[in-house]
């Protein structure tokens, strides 16, 4: 089944002999044909949410190569020039700006196909944080983080970070009067850490905001030193993806033993490299036909300055919105210092707590579990009920931010009141949570039990039998093997019995307390569960339901399938 | 005879000096005309008829002579800018009550909105209707109302005009098809929420220079659809709808032709 051989045919074909020739030199020389013929035989599982990653990872392609053309044209420095009488837009002519945000008038009105760089750089650039946050989650439904796979998390993880990080500062370049408001946030955030706050914000911004120096430092972060990160990071990234192989989805014959899929080369080379044509073409045309970021708009920067409707890009907008759904009385002063909980607690806080919980959750779900086992079968969400409610509530959170962040945008276009926008985000955000965590879980639960349901008595066919006795049943279709394997196949982990704290005679025992917390969120994450099939229960279930007359699976093989397939780990 | 003279009897000179003289009255009255458009505007308007209007349509809610009621405020003296703004963009006369009066199709003609202007300017002076010449946006300077208008409105409307929610249901309305006359009116007025700006504050040819500026917002928008100008929010929405879900659409397709 595993489709290694698929490649052994074409490495029969005829070569043209300049190519053979160029193979043949650098086989001799770099051992080429060791490393084609190890490629060759790598399997990568095909599905379609295993492309998701790679539409990241061509964005972030399409970001690097219209990047370098904008930094040709760019100029990073905050210098105060007038915009020339003569130049477009007839807006800005003779107006005072840096000369950042007049090179950015000018890269996007007079240098050729500039603008159309501008705008694919930022449509790359949403799509690119955008396309790794779903990656991320498929890779969180799935359980594609468990073990060995907790370090690329960590890995990935970290490019998230990164990835916000490349897009404040890019964001921050032009020198408009949005991106100085991100600015302006950023300081008062910075400043609103205790003690330290004003002399980061004096280090950041290299004296009083906005200063000059600010422009010049993040054009080197933006364009050198972050996504060097990120493509040293990438490259590690890939190559444990390569090096531990891709998981894959549950079916048949498909274990954590095994890779079945296609070989690396040709088939999957040769699709995902279509694909990164298909992501370039979109990109492309979104650049050509929409318009993104018009700095001219906003006019430069000016620290009065705050105009409706001034939000972030997408991925710092649950930023904005946590800023906005913080009630504003929450500033005290202590002996002369001013302690900004309104400030802290929304952008260093809460952000604090979410990153942590995306960042550590591998390794508190594996100090749940205990498992030592390692996984190369995902899982389907379903069966992984509490997991599956924790990523939903964590969604519901953001989403709730993000709403937040467009409150006053909801408040015009949906004809409703702020202020009443504002109140009821302020309580969904610690009740929508709670919500969509027990009715994810509910949901998941009673999906397994389907899957128990359909496992036993196959599916329904909507065909309703009399028998000669006058008695009525609906006529059920059995499973093929295919579909039993991917709905019994999965382990199920249940409360974890530690020793009690105290042992008969009440001495406490070490590791106790410890071991008590494990306990208890233990039970919290595998106390409601559904057991799969066993065997025995199919058996049964088959020898009882000889009134359904369509014929029953092959009985030995179906058994033994079930046996091989149950969860083997602990 | 001279060849003058002779040109002088020729047949199509008489017509020729008819076209001339249109011409130049034609010209004459261009000229003058928007210096006088003011006057002209309420002289041709009938204060009488405007009254008669004026108690069948809004004195129920502003009284009778417009003194004002418990419903709604006095208008004397609020002068015929403030009644050609209220009337010619719909929000009068008010219909539901909401957080604020909304602008809707025009109920009376422009003639019927200058007599009602006409007839509450006797009641007492207040800011007039402006001219053409001042409301003209070739006249003003766009870059200086861009930074007239990033300094007094965008807050309010949005950087470019687009509109922003206010607070309590209150919404600063979206700019891209009000008239430069409405435009003028608007600031000299301060309607409900929005602050007046008195020849003071913004001097006319600063409020021809905001009007220059919106009007340049109009044109074909360099990037391409210009997506309402909502800004980031709505670029964020595009990205995840077209992009993104384009291309989960492909990665889709591509993984469904496998096994
Ligand atoms: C249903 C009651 C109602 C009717 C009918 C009505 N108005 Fe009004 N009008 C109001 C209210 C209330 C306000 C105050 C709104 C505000 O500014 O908050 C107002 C405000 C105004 C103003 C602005 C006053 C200022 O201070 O600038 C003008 C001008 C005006 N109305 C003219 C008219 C005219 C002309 C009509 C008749 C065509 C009319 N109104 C009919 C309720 C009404
Ligand atoms: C405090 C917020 C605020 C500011 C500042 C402000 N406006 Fe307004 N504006 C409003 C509100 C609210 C309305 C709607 C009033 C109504 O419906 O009666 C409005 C209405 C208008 C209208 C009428 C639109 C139409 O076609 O119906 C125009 C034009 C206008 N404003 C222009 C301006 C200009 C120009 C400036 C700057 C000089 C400005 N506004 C400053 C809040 C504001
Ligand atoms: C710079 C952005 C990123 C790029 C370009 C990228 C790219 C990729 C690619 C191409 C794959 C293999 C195909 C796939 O499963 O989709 C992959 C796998 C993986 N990624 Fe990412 N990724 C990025 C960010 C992240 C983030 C933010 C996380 C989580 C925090 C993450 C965690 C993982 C994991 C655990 C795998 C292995 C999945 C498996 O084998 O099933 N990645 N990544």
């Amino acid at each position: 089944m595993t489709s290694t051989t698929t490649s052994a045919a074409t490495t029969e074909q005829a070569v043209p002999a300049p190519v053979a020739a160029t193979v043949d030199y650098l086989d001799r020389r770099v051992g080429l044909g060791f490393a084609i013929r190890g490629l060759a035989r790598k399997l990568f599982p095909d599905h379609w949410s295993f492309l998701l990653g790679e539409i990241a990872l061509y964005s972030f392609i399409v970001l690097i190569l219209s990047g370098i053309f904008l930094t040709m044209f760019f100029v990073p420095s905050m210098a105060e020039v007038h915009y020339p009488e003569n130049a477009l837009p007839v807006t800005m002519q003779g107006v005072e700006m840096s000369e950042a945000f007049a090179s950015t008038l000018n890269l996007s009105f007079h240098v050729r196909g500039g603008l159309l760089m501008r705008q694919i750089h930022h449509w790359a650039a949403l799509m690119f944080v955008g396309s790794m946050v779903v990656h991320m989650l498929r890779v969180f439904f799935t359980g594609a983080f468990r073990k060995p796979r907790e370090l690329n998390w960590v890995v990935g993880f970290t490019m998230l970070v990164l990835s916000l990080l490349a897009g404040l500062t890019g964001y921050s370049l032009p020198d408009d009067v949005l991106s100085g408001n991100g600015l302006r946030i950023t300081d008062g955030v910075v400043r609103s850490i205790p003690i330290i706050g004003a002399y980061m914000s004096y280090m950041v911004f290299g004296g009083e905001f906005p200063g000059t120096e600010v422009i010049p430092r993040m054009f080197t972060l933006h364009i050198l030193l972050i996504p060097g990160l990120i493509l040293a990071l990438l490259a590690l990234h890939l190559f444990l993806v390569f090096w531990q192989k891709h998981t894959q989805y549950p079916g048949p014959g498909r274990t954590d033993k095994n890779v079945v899929g296609y070989p690396l080369l040709p088939v999957y080379t040769a699709k995902a490299g279509g694909f990164f044509f298909i992501v370039f073409g979109v990109l492309a045309l979104m650049g050509a036909t929409m318009s993104i970021n018009s700095v001219w708009n906003y006019g430069p920067f000016d620290p009065a300055l705050v105009s409706a409707g001034a939000q972030p890009d997408w991925y710092m907008l649950f930023l904005e919105g946590s800023l906005r759904l913080m009630p504003g009385q929450t500033e005290f002063v202590i002996l002369g210092w001013t302690l900004s909980l309104n400030v802290l607690i929304p952008a260093v806080v809460v952000p604090g707590l979410l990153f942590t919980f995306l960042g550590a959750y591998p390794f508190v779900e594996n100090a749940i579990t205990k498992d030592v086992g390692e996984h190369h079968v995902l899982d389907r969400p379903r069966n992984a009920a509490t997991r599956t409610a924790l990523g939903t509530a964590f969604l519901s959170v953001f989403f709730v931010l993000l709403v937040t962040g467009a409150n006053d945008l909801v408040a015009t276009h949906f004809g409703l009141s702020l202020n009443a926008i504002t109140l009821v985000l302020r309580v969904l955000i610690f009740v929508l949570p709670v919500v969509v965590f027990i009715v994810t879980k509910r949901v998941c639960l009673s999906l397994q039990r389907k899957d128990r349901e359909v496992v036993l008595h196959g599916h329904e066919t909507g065909i309703v039998r009399r028998t000669a006795d006058g008695r009525f049943y609906e006529v059920h279709k059995p499973l093929d093997e295919y579909e039993r394997w991917v709905r019994v196949g999965h382990h199920v982990y249940r409360p974890l019995e530690l020793p009690p704290r105290e042992d008969a005679r009440g001495v406490r025992r070490p590791g106790g307390r410890a071991d008590g917390i494990r306990t208890r969120l233990s039970r919290f994450f595998f106390e409601d569960r559904v057991e799969p099939v066993t065997p025995a229960e199919l058996a049964a279930a088959q020898s009882h339901g000889e009134h359904d007359e369509l014929p029953a699976a092959p009985e030995g093989s179906s058994a033994a399938e079930l046996a091989g397939t149950r969860g083997t780990s602990h | 005879m001279s060849a003058l003279a002779r040109s002088r009897r020729h047949r199509f000179a008489p017509m020729l000096l008819l076209a001339f003289a249109l011409l130049v009255v034609g010209g004459a009255y261009t000229a003058l005309a928007p210096s006088s458009a003011q006057a002209d505007a309420l002289d041709n308007a009938d204060a009488g008829k405007g009254e008669a209007l004026f108690i069948a349509n809004c004195a129920t809610c502003h009284g009778p002579g417009a003194v004002g009621t418990d419903l709604a405020p006095s208008l004397v003296g609020v002068g015929p800018a403030a009644v050609h703004f209220q009337v010619t963009t719909g929000r009068m006369p008010m219909q539901a009550s909401g957080p604020q009066a909304e602008a809707k199709p025009p109920q009376f003609s422009e003639d019927e909105a200058l007599d009602m202007a006409a007839y509450i300017a006797t009641l007492g002076p207040g800011p007039s209707i402006p001219t053409e010449e001042q409301v003209d946006p070739a006249l003003g300077s766009a870059p200086n109302g861009m930074l007239l208008f990033r300094v007094n409105c965008a807050m309010c409307h949005n950087a470019v005009g687009a509109g922003g929610a206010l607070t309590e249901g209150k919404y600063a309305p979206s700019l891209m098809n009000s008239s430069p006359t409405i435009i003028y009116e608007a600031m000299l007025t301060g309607p409900q929420s929005m602050p007046g700006f008195n020849d003071a504050t913004l001097t006319p040819d600063e409020k021809r220079d905001i009007i220059a500026f919106l009007m340049e917002q109009r044109g074909t928008n360099p990037g391409g659809l210009s997506l309402g100008s909502l800004g980031p929010v709505s670029e964020g929405v595009w990205v995840f709808v077209v992009g993104l879900g384009a291309l989960i659409g492909c990665a889709v397709w591509i993984g469904s032709r496998s096994s």
